[in-house]
């Protein structure tokens, strides 16, 4: 066949396949739209944690770690473990569990464990120190954190995090994390995030990296002790699960190309977070779900997909071209006035717009506390100020963030003492003085509470499958609080982990899994075949486009704001884009070697199924809490309206097959120590 | 815009590479310089050429994994990372060289991007404190004068993005693994291991092939994170220390 | 490497205030390079100090030398051979000093010339302006021609730029360039260093050349 003849041929089986799949996306869709939330998704049986002690919530992580199996230490170099990620939480694990003498072995997809994306964080790290004396304990971190997740997490939980909050700060200052220092030599601290107490330990805007370094070179030094093998600029394609139980992933090893398999008696995940579904947002490029939703498709539940965190204070995008989102810093917010034009066709320069043409919106709808709302609130109402086109800057999404008030009060000297760090990263982006002109910003997608479902001892529904930090769905429940994330990590890899993984491990060594094993060959199989598929398929359209479209849909409808209406639309188009995906990308190149196309379009194709799950999860909650808003439940005045009769529970979703509905599981929430209130800031 | 970048392409570690010209249209002045590369993948991606490849991730400054040399310095012609640069440094009909960062001990891996694992085995041979999980005193237990903290913090900025070995015409690694003796060694709690510490990382930094350094300070002037000149001195008084001493 | 370098550094400037006596006559001059070979006696031998001296200058020397020959080997493996970067602008370095960049051609150029000033002035074997047993006259003959003049300021200013970034790097290296103040200093120090070794060893040639001293 000569080559145009050849073209033709494959022009018109395109053609026909594509049409094939237009009149099914046209069904697709009209199912979607004519049935009832429930036929997307099956329902199963409620699911509890049955690991957290029943006695008092003060004494429940003692009582824990008394009750939990312990292994001797001559027995633990016989024990071998494998860790995927090396953030705080999974550096920290590695390190921990490496000196406690276990048999680690360590991945990421970075070129170093010292570049995951934890170093990214700014703000800081909580502590119940109550080193200013003004009244914190740790009773008053848990009684926040439940509160600030909009009482969708679980009370055990919680407490235990704020309990080994205090063990952080030590453990970290220890291995010379440089935290700031007031003159007398303590550490410093600030307050963060609407609470009324100073409990936030930072290292500058750096907080992120000194920890991460910290844990990276307690890493470095078991992996010159020889108890951690770290594999670098290796991904987990696939979860191996032999007898039910995780026995070992399948990674690729992004420089040669090569598909390997490795085992061990439990398997730890901590992969971080999935904002990258989104396409914008504050994570790293790379950041991405694979690892978990293989988890998930191999069994275990994904709690709360729908829970993501929008940060109002990101610079805006400037073009299509956008590749990722910056963070500025939420303290802008005490000096600086956010407004918009009050006409949309007011396009002057905003310095030439008299104040009586402006509009405060924050100060005129929440007069109380004003430009300093939380996060979900400030940024929802941005996005109503430019869905009406009064939105500035390029494309009308974003409103400005004034500091002209703040430089005439206090000075240009003392904005700049404050602020003049963040300045200058917007001037280096933007390319403009916001000494001159106000700033620009808007809300970006920045930290999802949602990832697999665990218990209280971290484990997930796979026995042998523990999930640490952003990746499972965490102590935060609907909302997390700022600085308590990187908390969080530290207090999973450090200390919780380290006691609860021993009582699994208790009963190991497990028989030995080797590459013959049916399981085995079955995951390499699956990830070889995935990849062929992928560079099978020679389409017309780049992975990158997929992903924006992906992200587009994702943020039009299952962003700030929700609805019923949106999010079946949104379910329909991701159907449509998976299979336009599967028969339209274009990957080139081979398997072999460096392939940075075939990693991206992997993590896309991952990020397809998960949005639509994301879709599904918001969708069939039907109230506004935290993260989470649907536009059908809210007050007379537009606040949010939780229903906690109908839906306080974790919505853990188990994976029904391909193309098969998800089912949802359960798991009933209840307060013992909290009571439950709904917020306002009016 | 307009620009020409002339790119390093490399199909593998053992393959020759040479400079190729790609002719870049449409390019705004608003996008970063790896938004540009990203673009211009793009449009390879369509004309059915391989994109080229580089390292990058968190796209704010603060990672170390982007690393290209641009025109002949590493990170570009401002004092930042790759990833932090704007298209708004060049001028329409620019012609820009794009090449990795070249040392012998960060061999090409691929077009743009080298291993630079020789940075984490310096880190191996001492640049920690050793704090066993869960024996830590109480944080106050120990104060820190505040200036020993700002100092010690100043050089722990160090992102661990190899510009300073990049630059400098020994190939040395010298700026980053005085930035490390110089964070630990400032603070109480990195004493006792102070001498050991800075012999190991010498040793393991020769040891990776990394060249002496002549104190000729370009180093300096290319890092993102302006790690100063002085933590080299403060290394040479460390190792002369451990040498009088004897190390421990 | 700095060691060797500041014994090197040591002895220059000794040798350059020796040099400087050219202005206080014959007599003084002569009286010096004897001396020199007869300090210490009769403890030590005839010419004893000058041999301590040569000894540890050879050593000093040598050790320089080969310190210097293996950094520049381990160094070129280093930056991954000759050929690095593309862009014409890599050649130049970022902010790299001319006497940093010159420091190893100048320091060849170094060696040459003590090999020829050897030849020329203690064994005599070239002498373009005549050989003569008084030190003061080899040096007043010597430098009435001006070729040789130039060949020596040529070394001369060799010398002043390796020393303007060798003082600043040994001390550097030895630990004393702890904050941006003592950077500010060290470089201070190196320049005034380079500075007055040139000038001092050039003025006696050119006052020769020009007839002051005679
Ligand atoms: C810009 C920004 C600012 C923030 N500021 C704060 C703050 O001030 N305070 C706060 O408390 N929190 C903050 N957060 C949130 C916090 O930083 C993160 O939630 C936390 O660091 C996540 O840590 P982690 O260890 O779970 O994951 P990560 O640090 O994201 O690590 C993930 C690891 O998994 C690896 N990995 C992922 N997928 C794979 C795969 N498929 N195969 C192999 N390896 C894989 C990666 O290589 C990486 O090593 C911020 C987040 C962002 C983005
Ligand atoms: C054989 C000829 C010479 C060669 C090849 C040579 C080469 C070098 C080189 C490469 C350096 C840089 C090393 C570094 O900075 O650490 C250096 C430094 C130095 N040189 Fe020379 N040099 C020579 C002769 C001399 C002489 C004759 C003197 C003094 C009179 C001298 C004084 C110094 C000093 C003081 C340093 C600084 C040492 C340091 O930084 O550690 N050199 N030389
Ligand atoms: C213009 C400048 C200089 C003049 C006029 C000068 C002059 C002399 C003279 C007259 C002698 C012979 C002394 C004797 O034999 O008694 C001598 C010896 C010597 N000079 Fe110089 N010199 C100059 C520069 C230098 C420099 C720059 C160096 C080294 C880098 C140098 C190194 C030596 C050495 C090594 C000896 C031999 C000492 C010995 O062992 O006897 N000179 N010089
Ligand atoms: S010292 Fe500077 S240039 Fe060198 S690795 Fe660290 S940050 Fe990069
Ligand atoms: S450029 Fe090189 S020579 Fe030393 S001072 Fe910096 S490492
Ligand atoms: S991509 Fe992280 S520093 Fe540039």
């Amino acid at each position: 066949m000569s080559d145009k003849q050849h073209e033709s041929l494959r022009d018109r089986v395109l053609g026909s396949v594509r049409h094939a799949a237009d009149s099914v996306k046209d069904s697709v869709g009209d199912l979607v739209n004519s049935v009832d939330a429930d036929a997307l998704f099956d329902h199963g049986d409620d699911i509890a944690d049955t690991k957290a002690p029943k006695v008092d919530i003060a004494q429940r992580w003692d009582e824990r770690k008394f009750s939990a199996k312990l292994v001797n230490p001559a027995n633990r170099r016989k024990l071998s473990v494998i860790i995927v990620g090396t953030g705080l939480a999974g550096a920290s694990a590695a390190a921990t569990l490496g000196e406690a003498g276990y048999k680690v072995t360590s991945f990421c997809y970075q070129d170093s464990p010292r570049r995951a994306h934890s170093i990214a964080a700014q703000g800081g790290i909580n502590a119940a120190k109550n080193y200013r004396n003004d009244g914190d304990s740790v009773y008053r971190l848990f009684y926040d954190t439940v509160k600030g997740g909009d009482f969708r997490s679980r009370e055990s939980n919680v407490y235990r995090l704020a309990q080994v909050s205090t063990n952080i700060i030590d453990q970290c200052v220890a291995q010379g994390v440089p935290f700031a220092r007031e003159y007398g030599g303590l550490l410093d601290n600030r307050s963060f995030g609407g609470v009324q107490v100073s409990r936030t330990f930072y290292a500058r805007g750096q907080t992120g990296q000194q920890l991460l370094l910290g844990a990276y070179q307690a890493l470095e030094r078991q992996i010159a002790a020889g108890t951690v093998t770290m594999h670098t600029r290796h991904e987990m394609l696939e979860l191996i699960v032999v007898d039910g139980k995780a026995r070992g992933v399948v990674v690729r090893d992004m420089v040669t190309g090569d598909i390997e398999s490795h085992t061990a008696d439990v398997v730890v995940l901590a992969s971080g977070g999935y904002g990258n579904v989104f396409y914008l947002s504050t994570n790293a490029m790379g950041c991405n779900v694979t690892a978990t939703w293989r988890a998930h498709r191999k069994g275990a539940y994904f709690g709360n997909p729908c829970y993501t965190q929008i940060h109002p204070t990101c610079i805006p995008v400037s073009g299509d071209y956008q590749s990722k989102l910056t963070l500025m810093s939420e303290s802008l917010r005490n000096d600086g006035r956010i407004w918009v034009p009050k006409s949309g066709e007011d396009k002057r320069d905003p310095r030439e717009i008299p104040e009586d043409e402006r509009d405060y919106y924050l100060e005129r709808i929440y007069p109380a506390f004003g430009n300093l709302v939380p996060r979900d609130i400030a940024s929802r109402a941005a996005k109503n100020v430019c869905d009406e086109g009064r939105g500035v800057g390029p494309g009308g999404l974003g409103v400005y963030l004034d500091f002209a008030d703040a430089i005439e009060r206090l000075g240009r000297k003392s904005v700049e003492a404050k602020y003049g760090n963040l300045f200058d990263m917007y001037a280096q982006i933007t390319g403009e003085n916001p000494y001159e002109t106000p700033m620009r910003i808007y809300p970006a997608v920045h930290y999802t509470m949602g990832g697999l479902w665990v218990d209280y001892d971290l484990q997930s529904s796979i026995p042998g499958l523990f999930v640490t930090g952003e990746a499972n769905f965490s102590d935060h429940g609907a909302n997390r609080l700022g600085a308590s994330a990187l908390m969080q990590g530290l207090a999973d890899g450090y200390f919780v982990l380290p006691n609860t993984i021993n009582d699994y491990l208790a009963a190991g060594p497990f028989a030995k899994v080797d590459e013959s094993h049916p399981a085995v060959a079955e995951a390499v199989g699956a990830v070889k075949g995935r990849i062929d598929k992928l560079l099978s398929i020679k389409g017309s359209r780049t992975v990158d486009s997929f992903h924006k479209e992906l992200g587009h849909i994702m943020w039009d409808y299952c962003g700030m704001e929700r609805t019923e209406e949106g999010l079946r639309k949104a379910i329909s188009r991701i159907r449509e884009l998976k299979s336009e995906f599967w028969s339209d990308v274009r990957v080139l190149g081979t398997g072999e070697g460096v392939n940075q196309a075939l990693e991206r379009a992997g993590r896309v194709a991952d990020f397809i199924e998960l949005g639509e799950l994301m879709c599904i999860d918001a969708l069939h909650r039907r109230e506004s809490c935290g993260g989470h808003f649907r536009a059908e439940s809210q007050t007379e005045d537009g606040e949010a309206l939780r229903h906690d009769d109908e839906y306080a529970y974790v919505a853990a979703w188990e994976f029904g097959g391909e193309d098969r509905k998800p089912v949802l599981h359960k798991e009933p929430l209840v307060y013992e120590y909290v009571e439950m209130k709904q917020r306002s800031y009016k | 815009m307009k620009i020409t970048v002339r790119v390093w392409r490399q199909d593998g570690p053992e393959a020759e590479g040479r400079m190729v010209p790609y002719e870049v249209d449409d390019v705004s002045e608003h996008m970063s310089f790896l938004e540009m590369l990203d673009v211009l993948n793009e449009r390879l991606t369509m004309r059915g050429e391989e994109p080229i490849t580089f390292d990058h991730d968190c796209r704010e400054g603060i990672c170390g994994s982007c690393d290209l040399v641009i025109d002949g310095i590493p990170h570009g012609p401002q004092q930042t990372t790759t990833c932090q640069l704007h298209m708004r440094s060049f001028s329409d009909g620019d012609t820009i060289d794009v090449e990795p960062f070249r040392a012998g001990p960060f061999p090409v891996i691929k077009d743009l991007m080298v291993d630079r694992s020789a940075l984490d085995r310096i880190i191996q041979a001492g640049g920690f404190i050793s704090a066993p999980t869960g024996t830590a005193p109480d944080a106050h237990a120990t104060p820190v004068p505040k200036n020993d903290a700002d100092h010690a913090f100043d050089a722990a900025t160090c992102i661990g993005c190899g510009a300073c070995v990049a630059v400098c015409p020994n190939g040395s690694s010298m700026l980053f693994t005085s930035a490390k003796v110089t964070h630990l060694g400032l603070l109480p709690q990195g004493q006792p291991e102070r001498r050991s510490r800075v012999v190991n990382m010498l040793n393991q930094q020769d040891a990776e092939g990394f060249g002496g350094c002549t104190n000729i300070g370009d180093c300096t002037a290319v890092c993102p994170k302006g790690i100063p000149f002085e933590t080299i001195s403060r290394l040479n008084r460390d190792l002369l220390g451990s040498l009088a001493r004897g190390r421990d | 490497m700095a060691v060797s370098g500041i014994v090197l550094i040591g002895y220059l400037l000794a040798h350059m205030y020796g040099n400087l006596k050219v202005f206080a006559g014959q007599a003084a001059f002569d009286e010096y390079a004897h001396h020199l070979r007869t300090i210490g006696e009769p403890v030590l031998p005839h010419t004893g100090l000058l041999w301590v001296i040569r000894v540890v200058l050879l050593v000093a020397v040598v050790a320089h030398a080969y310190a210097a020959f293996k950094l520049w080997k381990r160094n070129h493996h280093g930056r991954g051979g000759a050929k690095r970067y593309h862009a014409p602008r890599a050649a130049r370095g970022v902010q790299r000093s001319y006497s940093s960049f010159t420091l190893r051609w100048g320091g060849i150029i170094i060696a040459l010339f003590v090999v020829f000033h050897l030849l020329n002035f203690t064994w005599q074997v070239i002498t373009p302006g005549g050989a003569s047993a008084s030190p003061y006259e080899r040096v007043v003959n010597g430098f009435s021609v001006w070729w040789l003049v130039v060949a020596y300021t040529i070394a001369m200013l060799a010398v002043g730029f390796h020393l303007r970034h060798g003082t600043w790097s040994a001390l550097t290296t030895l630990g004393a360039n702890t904050s941006t103040v003592a950077r500010h200093r060290l470089n201070l120090i190196a320049y005034v260093v380079a500075g007055v070794v040139t000038v001092g060893f050039l003025l006696p040639p050119f006052s020769i050349l020009f007839g002051l001293v005679r």
